[in-house]
């Protein structure tokens, strides 16, 4: 059937700010929907809140709503807009749950908007557990046995049948949010408690369990005519009770006779049809009892998803854009598959490699999360490696993560025990306990002796993954006994053993340790007597048909398919797997370089290994690599392709850590040069420059161990700033303010930098900080925006909310800073991006920072000016100037953009939500207005932030800011708030005149403050942290209010700021504005 | 671990590791692009004559079982694979690959670059090669290549067919037809589905007579699928058109090909065949999209029966060969894939269903 003519313009809901469990997947499908719908000439009206997306740059759509993605904001654009069609699958869970509640609104009724793709009916049906599960039963499907409840007297009938463990599923969440599975009955409570607090319906599902059963998922594509194909099949190393999310995963299925695999594949098809998907991708997910075979129905997602992502990825069938098509009418045999161009897309992928994800966490960034994996999800990324077999590909994505691992390492090797039983004993906990890092002490297992037999009984892995990962440490321990022999390198690893090391997917890094040499020394090696690297394609078809679009992986083989040419090639180092301080806002910047170039008439060679991103699309560069961002990988297509230039200063900290490995290897750089990028980064040689600059910075020094960081301390006082250099996101970041703290501090640095010093800073309370970021060309040095921060310096720019332009700044200090800015990239010599952060206080300019390089603000600061920062920059450094590219003039915009941080709390119940120079937030939003309170007010509701218009707030402040809070509470009271207060509060309070209700604290009597949170009698928080170290009861409000969804602000600027966007509020509703308008301006 | 050689006859030579059985085998390489399913694909008689080369690198993950056969052992000629897993996890499984290759013979390798073979072969064509466990000589094994027949004009069935007629037991339940089968090489999932599809079936060697055929008054006859050259299998082919309008006739694979000839049309050979199980063939009635299993080297030429009063039912959509076709007044269909699956999907399994319809409707217009 041809598309359909009767449609004309397409909404697209985005999915909002990246968080756990809904990341940069959902731009790589909605920046295919947009691509695909507009090629078939349809008008695009898309809402995402999130400025860091590639699909909500201004040429994706007809019109760009960066607007909060809710209902009433939806609702608005419908009413603007008055699109004929709504397409609600690819904003994941977010765009999936606001067009239901637009749906159930009868907004889409008044307006004559059509749902496409999934109508609301086969949402619920999907989505609705009850509904759920009465559609599979009507088909004859197995599944878990279940008890749904709407209380908790409910829930103890209900446990009552269905025994223990059992396992708690809220209802309409993100990705398990508050889900778990219970042991014992004080778990279940407090899961239930917490389940049903979660569902936007107040609904939980109680099930038998399938703890330890094999998972599995399929990701089924249908169209209008029902023709029905499964794109990919996946099956999780991880047994159920692991969120899919936070599993390691492989496709295809491994231990699936034909025989089952049909049984599930016909399962699955007769699901889809009973749900009613009516055209696009949908998730399916099963549970195998190992022992007897039976298959059980877990749950569909009626939407692309994390999985359908990683399917397209694994496959090269793109399962978005397919999905769009068949949206507006086409079916699968009418769309060509673009890789092989001849055959049509109604067929089913069918691969010749072996496709590993594995999870990104960062639990190091929660202290006292709790880092047991469930199945509620908590990691934050992902990388994906594709190898021959399933030990190289499991290898090269362990060597992906950017953990400091190089493949399967033992992680005991440092610690020490006092007996063999105690070694055996701690391992048997790890093994039991699911976690991060469970994949590599199951190594150890079997380093210490342990069977495959025991192994799979404390973990429920399936022996065929296990026994797989026994023969990579098999290989080890042979690897060792050879290194433990005499003679050089060659006569010890010969070339038969060096050819299956790389077989099996070791990285010469793992190499050089077995052997005691440096990694350049397996390199030279390989170079003479070694296996070659070959590149092999993924085709989605097994090599059955020619392809034509150059996706690759690396491998050991005979034969190389890549095919390298003359042109004048730029290869493009994207960022690796997301996580905190390191996320889309790079791949974004990759991602244009690669557009830009292009156009430039460049070839580009995209490198990464994150299959959530839009930079791995097959079509963004000429050439895409999926492979590990580590040196080896790297230098090894810098061998084959023999690019003119590689960029590193887009992808963020992971390939600016190549930059001199690249450098020495004789790779030219392009952009600013590393020598450059050396002196922002080394204190002391930065210093110099400010000096010679006339610039300020806060009083500091290096230090490479505690003596010497005591000793600079000493000098320039506490409170200090330290941080390991060379590190992206404040990791390891900390405000010290005694020798204690920094002692323990100096021992965590050195684990994260490494042989990198140690930097230590005043520590500058109260000031204002500001980010800027500058693009240059070596002669032409343009502003591209001053942001300004809404919290105070301390805490880390990636997690502060930002206002473009500033906002309380003279004009006389904007223009310091755009002198001093100038004056360091001219030093500097910076060609491409350069982001800088400055401290003012007492109308003192101190630069605290420069980075040359891609800042996490670029994106946002190009759709607030409306110039494609990264675009340029990726122009400049290949070597066009500003003058010609027509950029030559700082934008300064006439309308406010405010860009918020977005956290994940939620996910780790009891962690203090307080902010600090360690960066915590997982994504962004940007609210865009006219008026500064109202575009703060949109990016606080795009935060999930629901400011309330009236109601009660509760105040508690440390003593520091009681002064400030009595003009906020005042003003508060004007609008018509209740306030009640603690104690201390309310004293200070009474002593300005205003009288409030006083509160008991959390260890005071009840009713106490945790009492009013749960009764939903608070709808406001302004809790200040009262010291460097919180109290425990600071810490529970805090928490409780962030798992009841209340707002809570933690500093006094951020409470000024939402007291005006509340007032400008109740003055006027919001109105929406496409970004091409304010653009136009 | 036992060193192994394929080679193939354009020279191209790999070298590899042994499992399974030693010794040495001739065949034509062909590769089969299913992810799983390769107990089925080794027992398909299909594959006499061949050497599978299966696409998807891991094999023998989940062993063997004693459900999962086509027929009473394996069939190819030889198996190659890129790794073959040292274990086997499933809950069916009883017999590793490996065991189960070496007790019935099948000459095995594992450990070379089966992508690379894959392409030489969609390059090339399929070809005839040697696998060998014994003579590493390359002048040696191509010589030994280039005596060994070459797949058109061969007769494979006369070395797969049953001997001697048999009726399959079947899983019970009321049988409303009685089928004669023509084993070419017979997989018992057909069996099996026909058997569901209530179908009381006996089996009958290829070279049964149609006037033998006839005389047991059967509701249907099905034509199985088979290894080798339909063209020289003038036997049947003979047979097959008596019975062309006597009795209602579903055709599958070999088949298919075969009730070509016996409506007078020819068959060729495809560059490299279709072996997997992700094929989209069009329904052409309904428009429909079928994913489905395949595994043939020959082809009915649409052309060549253009004026035999035939429609093209079924089309493949990815090189547009005919994949399935009926009499415009006689009952009889037939296509070229697999609706019995056994291994891939069971999207096609109407087929059988629309057989049984035929029957029925047959068997009506009669008793009028």
């Amino acid at each position: 059937m041809p598309k359909r003519k009767d449609l004309k313009k397409i909404m697209i809901i985005g999915s909002g700010p990246i968080i756990i469990s809904q990341a940069c997947e959902f731009d790589y499908s909605g920046t295919q929907a947009c691509k695909a719908l507009r090629e078939e000439g349809y008008k695009v009206v898309l809402v995402n809140s999130n400025p860091a997306t590639i699909m909500t740059d201004p040429q994706f759509a007809d019109a760009t709503y960066i607007e909060p993605v809710t209902p009433e904001v939806v609702e608005k654009i419908i009413a603007k807009e008055r699109p004929d069609a709504l397409l609600p699958t690819l904003g994941g869970q977010t765009g999936l749950n606001v067009a239901v509640e637009v749906a159930k609104r009868g907004v889409l009724k008044k307006y004559k908007v059509q749902m496409i793709g999934a109508d609301r009916k086969a949402i619920e049906k999907a989505e609705d557990r009850d509904l759920f599960k009465k559609a599979m039963q009507k088909i004859g499907l197995d599944l878990p046995r279940s008890i749904n409840i709407k209380s908790m007297h409910e829930a103890k009938k209900a446990v009552e049948i269905l025994g223990m463990p059992i396992v708690i599923r809220p209802s309409f969440t993100l990705g398990g949010t508050g889900g778990g599975i219970a042991f014992n009955m004080q778990e279940f409570e407090d899961l239930v408690s917490r389940g049903l607090e979660y569902s936007m319906i107040h609904e939980v599902l109680l099930e038998e369990s399938v703890l330890g059963w094999k998972e599995f998922e399929l990701e089924v594509m249908r169209d209008r005519k029902d023709n029905v194909v499964i794109i990919c099949s996946i099956e999780n190393f991880d047994p159920m009770g692991i969120h899919t999310g936070d599993s390691i995963t492989v496709a295809p299925a491994q231990t699936l006779t034909d025989a089952e695999y049909q049984t599930m594949r016909d399962a699955a098809i007769r699901a889809i049809r009973e749900i009613g998907v009516d055209t696009g991708g949908c998730n399916v997910q099963f549970a195998i009892n190992p022992k007897n075979g039976r298959m059980v129905m877990i749950e569909i997602n009626p939407r692309v998803s994390r999985s359908s992502a990683l399917a397209s990825k694994a496959t090269g069938f793109p399962i978005a854009k397919i999905a769009a098509k068949l949206a507006v009418g086409y079916t699968l045999d009418e769309i060509p598959n673009d890789i092989t161009k001849e055959t049509p897309a109604s067929f089913e992928p069918t691969i010749d490699y072996c496709v590993v994800k594995v999870p990104r966490f960062t639990f190091e960034k929660f202290p006292g999360a709790d880092a047991t994996l469930g199945t509620s999800m908590k990691s934050v990324g992902e990388a994906m490696a594709v190898g021959r077999t399933f030990k190289e590909a499991l290898q090269k994505g362990l060597r992906s993560l950017e953990i400091k691992r190089n493949g399967l390492d033992s992680v005991i090797g440092a610690m020490e025990f006092d007996s063999p039983q105690h070694l055996r004993e701690f391992v048997t906990k790890k093994l039991r306990q699911p976690s991060d890092a469970r994949i590599f002490y199951i190594g150890d297992a079997l380093r210490i002796g342990m069977s495959v037999g025991e192994i799979g009984e404390l973990t429920a892995i399936d022996r065929w993954f296990l026994e797989n990962i026994k023969e990579i440490v098999d290989f080890e321990t042979a690897l060792r006994d050879v290194a433990g022999a005499k003679g050089d390198l060659k006569s010890r690893l010969t070339p038969v053993l060096l050819e299956q090391s790389k077989k099996m997917g070791f990285s010469d890094r793992q190499l050089s340790v077995f052997f005691g040499v440096h990694e350049d020394e397996i390199k030279e090696l390989r170079s003479h007597c070694g296996p070659k690297t070959t590149y092999k394609l993924v085709d989605t078809c097994a090599a059955e048909f020619e392809a034509y679009t150059p996706y690759y992986y690396s491998t050991y083989e005979m034969e190389d398919e890549s095919r390298p040419d003359t042109k004048k090639k730029i290869m493009i180092l994207g960022g690796g797997p997301n996580r905190i301080g390191q996320g889309i806002e790079f791949d974004y910047c990759c991602v244009h370089a690669s557009f830009a170039l292009k156009e430039a008439g460049f070839e580009t060679i995209m490198v990464n290994c994150n299959p959530e991103t839009v930079s791995t699309d097959y079509d963004t560069s000429d050439k895409l690599y999926f492979e590990p961002m580590t040196k080896e990988d790297v230098l090894n297509i810098v061998d084959k392709e023999k690019p003119w230039g590689v960029i590193v200063q887009l992808g963020g900290q992971t390939p600016l850590n190549l930059t001199l490995a690249l450098k020495k290897a004789g790779v030219n750089i392009i952009g600013t040069s590393p020598e450059s990028i050396d002196i922002a980064e080394d204190r002391e040689k930065f210093k110099i420059m400010l000096d010679k600059l006339k610039l300020r910075q806060p009083p500091n020094g290096t230090a490479r161990n505690f003596e010497e960081a005591k000793s600079v301390a000493g000098r320039i006082g506490y409170p200090v700033l330290v941080r390991p250099s060379y590190v992206l996101g404040g990791r390891a970041m900390e405000i010290v303010y005694d020798e204690d703290t920094l002692e323990r501090f100096i021992l965590e640095a050195s684990r994260v930098s490494g042989e990198h010093p140690i930097l230590i800073d005043k520590f500058l309370e109260d000031a204002v900080e500001v980010d800027v970021d500058m693009l240059a060309d070596g002669e032409t040095f343009v502003i591209g925006g001053i942001m300004e921060h809404i919290e105070e310096a301390g805490i880390h720019s990636g997690d502060s909310a930002m206002v473009l332009p500033p906002y309380s700044l003279s004009e006389e200090m904007v223009n310091k800073i755009r002198q001093s800015t100038i004056a360091m990239a001219r030093e500097l010599k910076v060609v491409g991006l350069m982001n800088v952060q400055y401290a003012i206080r007492d109308n003192k300019l101190y630069c605290l920072e420069v980075n040359p390089r891609a800042s996490r603000t670029v994106p946002f600061v190009s759709k607030a000016i409306g110039v494609p920062l990264a675009k340029l920059a990726a122009r400049v450094m290949a070597g066009a100037k500003l003058k010609d590219l027509g950029f030559t003039q700082e934008r300064i915009p006439e309308y406010s953009s405010v860009k918020e941080s977005v956290f994940p709390f939620n996910r780790f119940p009891g962690v203090d939500i307080m902010l600090g120079p360690e960066m915590k937030s997982t994504g962004e939003v940007m609210g865009i207005d006219d008026d500064l309170g109202r575009a703060y007010m949109k990016s606080q509701l795009a935060a999930g932030q629901n400011l309330p218009l009236s109601g009660t707030v509760f105040v508690s402040v440390r003593d520091k800011d009681k002064r400030a809070i009595v003009f906020i509470v005042k003003r508060l009271i004007d609008l018509g708030f209740d306030i009640i207060a603690t104690q201390g509060t309310a004293n200070a309070l009474k002593k300005n005149g205003i009288k409030t209700g006083v509160i008991h604290k959390v260890y005071e009597e009840r009713p106490n403050i945790l009492d009013y949170i749960k009764d939903g009698k608070i709808h406001l928080i302004i809790n200040t942290p009262s010291g460097r170290i919180p109290r425990e009861d600071e810490v529970k409000i805090r928490s409780n209010a962030i798992m009841h969804g209340l707002p809570c602000i933690t500093t006094i600027s951020g409470a000024q700021a939402s007291v005006n966007a509340i007032e400008v509020l109740l003055k006027k509703d919001l109105d929406v504005t496409p970004l091409q308008a304010y653009h136009k301006r | 671990m036992k060193k192994a050689i394929l080679l193939l006859e354009d020279g191209f030579v790999l070298e590899a590791k042994s499992f399974g059985a030693e010794g040495e085998t001739l065949g034509e390489v062909v590769f089969n692009t299913s992810m799983t399913g390769y107990q089925e694909i080794l027992t398909d008689p299909s594959y006499k004559g061949q050497i599978v080369t299966m696409t998807y690198p891991l094999i023998g993950n989940y062993g063997t079982n004693s459900d999962d056969v086509e027929s009473a052992k394996p069939w190819a000629d030889g198996f190659i694979v890129k790794e073959k897993s040292k274990i086997f996890s499933s809950w069916r499984g009883s017999v590793s690959l490996e065991d189960y290759l070496a007790k019935h013979n099948i000459v095995a390798a594992e450990g070379l670059d089966t992508r690379a073979l894959t392409r030489r072969i969609r390059s090339s064509g399929a070809m005839r090669g040697i696998l060998s466990t014994r003579d590493f000589d390359v002048v040696s094994l191509k010589a030994k290549v280039m005596a060994s027949p070459v797949m058109v004009g061969r007769d494979l069935v006369r070395d797969v067919t049953c001997k001697q007629a048999y009726d399959w037991p079947g899983a019970g339940g009321r049988k409303e037809f009685f089928v004669v089968a023509f084993d070419y090489g017979i997989k018992y999932n057909s069996l099996r589905l026909l058997d569901r599809a209530g179908c009381k079936v006996r089996v009958v060697p290829a070279a049964t007579k149609a006037q033998e055929v006839l005389a047991l008054k059967p509701d249907g006859v099905f034509l199985s699928n088979g290894p080798g050259d339909p063209a020289v299998l003038d036997y049947t082919i003979q047979e097959i058109r008596k019975l062309i309008g006597a009795v209602p006739l579903f055709g599958i694979c070999l088949g298919h090909q075969l009730l070509g000839h016996a409506l007078g049309g020819k068959t060729y050979k495809l560059k490299f065949g279709h072996h997997g199980g992700n094929h989209p063939v069009m329904d052409l009635e309904t428009r429909k999209v079928e994913i489905t299993s395949q595994n043939h080297g020959f082809c009915v030429d649409m052309e060549s029966i253009k004026d035999k009063n035939v429609a093209l039912t079924h089309v493949n959509l990815y090189d547009k060969t005919t994949e399935g076709l009926r009499h415009k007044q006689l009952p009889l269909f037939c296509v070229q894939y697999h609706p019995e699956a056994g291994p891939g999907p069971h999207d096609a399994g109407y087929l059988f269903g629309r057989f049984t319809e035929m029957m029925r409707k047959f068997r009506k217009g009669r008793r009028k």
